[in-house]
């Protein structure tokens, strides 16, 4: 992983160490390891219920798993002490599997009390709302939204890819450091697996990062990873390029579960 | 028990005194109702008593409130008025304030097509309309507080519509006095065939003293009549107050209600709506927000009378710290009511973990063919739904306002009325002491 030094004395952007995570005595996570630095794309790949989601989760602050061992940095700053609400206005951004439909709460007010309150703690002043509704405006139309989605509840009635592409706006226009997406693939058709890439794409520069949750090497065919890892049994048993995904394409994830059970047998 | 009687002997010494003035058969109407009263006594909760299983009536007898006296107009009532009302933006305005009519608040009524004045005035312009409708619809036999509203009818408020009208009359009921008085507001609303009226009935206090509000209103509508009826309740929290609210459904008719409710400690509002011809229709909304020790009380009883006619029943609460509320509705449908088509729920948001409600919808059907359904529900803010905010940058107080905003927004939403539809956002928060800016000690 040569690329990795090439940041020199910054610290990582996120850095998970030896993290072990419990969901009600079970033991989800079992001491990971994740180095992300700016610029970088990671892959997060491996069979159901290895632990991807959490590994997401986790790192977003959601409510409901204990860690109980290992640490999560953002910036060389400890993540696991901070409320969800702190983490993203440090720059974390979670795009979640599942989207929670928010009834009576509109997509425009909710996006731009979350940009207020991010451009705040950045000590940013306030969009006009002019401005705001100027951004919004442009990134909804890379992401085919019409107007009347804006003015739509969050979520609320729309379909499974519509929510996937809402997170994705929400990304563009919060503009975040780290975007974590967990299995923003899913689901989605081909056309709208192209926007949502072309949306994640397009959040792509130097001093960003991606660490990109997915079940399926599909999407990996427009959002290009610098780094594919494979989460077996709550740890990462292989890292790799892009190559690594096209093996999994092909000879499914048994074969490496074999060599992880193989080798913590010896 | 030596207070309670105390009460009775008050209620009727003023009776005594105010027992005259008016038609025969309103001087008849109130001696045979302050009688009622008498025998009836206020409700007690003893096993049986459904209406008052969750509301502990023993306040209303505990206190011996006097009827209101006249109190000098002060200049400041306006002001405090308009401050208190500010979406009453030009409306049709007739206010009642301590149980008078006050024609220096009431404005801009004089529209064609519409009556609106005191009760008393009406009894003498308009005789034959209020004698065929005034406590016609309210049954005031077998209710101790309407009887004994009924028993105190002087001032209160007609409303007569006979076309399209289509700025909303706004009638205000405020109870400014000094002293703890109770207050019998007294409302009858008429809409003639084939009319069309939006009206607005708040009630609200001046000064943070208790009083008892004991409210009646009828509403007839009449064949083909469209009726829109907001009832606001925004009285201070010390304040004691029922209300009856009685409509009756002519053929072909539609009657919509929306009830705000953040005010009053003690409140109950009985509303029945009678569905008596073919093809009419209601949707009665509510929203009941409670806070501190408050109780709030909706006794909904919808009469299904005739074949073909619809309902729909969509209650929202949300309650915070220890405060209660209660709902209870019932759908009925009578024999012969076939084709009926009727919906009712009722949905809560517990904010505290003392809060509690008490949500009882019921379906009564006797006829057949009928479609009727009916839920109630009561659950705390959703975790994932706050993560979610947060996991954007709203804080949790930030992220807790969007989502009881949201949750009464649904019913809020329903409101035709811009300037009050706008209003009713901003109040649906400021109505929760959590939510309200803490205020800054110099």
């Amino acid at each position: 992983m040569a690329k990795s030094s090439k940041n020199g004395t910054k610290p990582a952007l996120l850095e998970v160490r030896n993290l072990y995570v419990s969901v009600a005595e079970n033991e989800i996570l079992a001491g990971l390891d994740l180095t992300v630095h700016e610029g970088e794309v990671h892959a997060i790949m491996g069979p159901n219920g290895s632990g991807k989601s959490t590994l997401a989760n986790v790192i977003a602050g959601k409510p409901g798993y204990k860690v109980t061992a290992g640490e999560v940095l953002f910036e060389g700053r400890n993540v696991l002490a901070m409320t969800p609400d702190l983490r993203a206005r440090a720059g974390i951004f979670l795009a979640l599997q599942y989207p929670i439909e928010l009834p009576g709460i509109r997509n425009r007010e909710f996006l731009r009390t979350a940009v207020d309150a991010i451009r705040e703690s950045r000590g940013e002043e306030k969009l006009a709302i002019r401005e705001f509704n100027k951004l919004l405006e442009a990134k909804a139309k890379t992401l085919g939204f019409d107007a009347d989605m804006l003015k739509r509840n969050v979520n609320e009635g729309f379909s499974g890819g519509e929510k996937k592409r809402n997170e994705v706006l929400q990304l563009a226009v919060l503009d975040p450091k780290l975007a974590v997406l967990d299995e923003t693939d899913s689901g989605l058709d081909i056309d709208a697996l192209k926007v949502v890439s072309d949306g994640v794409n397009a959040f792509r520069a130097p001093d960003k990062a991606i660490v990109l949750v997915t079940h399926y090497q599909r999407i990996l065919n427009y959002i290009t990873p610098d780094f594919v890892h494979v989460l077996i049994g709550g740890r990462i048993v292989r890292s790799g390029g892009r190559e690594l995904a096209l093996e999994l394409e092909s000879r499914g994830y048994d074969w490496l579960r074999e060599e992880t059970v193989g080798a913590s047998a010896e | 028990m030596a207070k309670t009687l105390a009460t009775y002997d008050r209620y009727a010494a003023d009776f005594e005194r105010l027992r005259h003035g008016g038609p025969d058969w309103l001087r008849e109407l109130r001696s045979s109702a302050f009688d009622r009263f008498q025998q009836l006594g206020f409700p007690v909760a003893r096993k049986g008593n459904e209406a008052w299983k969750y509301t502990d009536a023993r306040p209303f007898a505990a206190e011996a409130f006097g009827y209101a006296q006249p109190q000098p107009t002060r200049r400041t009532t306006a002001v405090r008025l308009n401050q208190l009302l500010p979406f009453d933006d030009g409306f049709a305005r007739i206010a009642v304030i301590d149980g008078r009519f006050a024609p220096e608040f009431s404005t801009g009524l004089g529209f064609y097509g519409l009556e609106a004045m005191s009760l008393m005035q009406a009894i003498d312009k308009e005789p034959r309309i209020v004698k065929g409708h005034l406590a016609k619809h309210a049954a005031w036999q077998g209710d101790a507080f309407t009887a004994l509203n009924t028993a105190f009818i002087h001032d209160g408020v007609f409303i007569h519509a006979t076309h399209l009208i289509e700025q909303p009359v706004h009638i205000v009921y405020v109870s400014a006095g000094n002293e703890t008085a109770v207050t019998h507001p007294r409302t009858l609303v008429v809409a003639a065939p084939l009319s069309q009226i939006t009206f607005i009935e708040t009630y609200l206090s001046i000064g943070d003293r208790r009083h008892f509000t004991n409210g009646v209103t009828e509403v007839a509508v009449e064949d083909g009549a469209t009726v829109e009826h907001y009832r606001l309740l925004i009285e201070n929290q010390e304040a004691y107050h029922v209300g009856g609210t009685r409509v009756r459904l002519g053929r072909d008719s539609s009657y919509s209600s929306l009830s705000y409710e953040a005010g009053a400690g003690l409140a109950r509002h009985d509303l029945g709506v009678l569905l008596a011809e073919p093809g009419c229709s209601a949707t009665i909304n509510g929203l009941y927000i409670t806070s501190g020790d408050q109780h709030i009380d909706n006794m909904i009883n919808i009469d299904h009378a005739a074949p073909h006619t619809t309902s729909r029943l969509y209650y929202k609460g949300i309650l915070d710290d220890r405060s209660r509320a209660v709902f209870g509705g019932t759908v009925f449908v009578r024999a012969g009511a076939d084709k009926t088509d009727a919906h009712q729920e009722d949905k809560n948001l517990l904010l505290s973990r003392e809060a509690e409600v008490d949500s009882k919808p019921a379906l009564e059907i006797y006829a057949d063919d009928v479609k009727a359904g009916h839920g109630a529900t009561a659950g705390a803010i959703a975790d994932e739904a706050l993560f979610y905010m947060r996991s954007r940058g709203l804080d949790e107080d930030t992220a807790m306002q969007f989502l009881v905003r949201g949750f009464a927004a649904e019913i809020i939403d329903r409101v035709s009325i811009d300037p009050l539809r706008e209003w009713l956002e901003e109040q649906a928060l400021a109505a929760l002491p959590r939510f309200r800016p803490q205020e800054v000690v110099a």
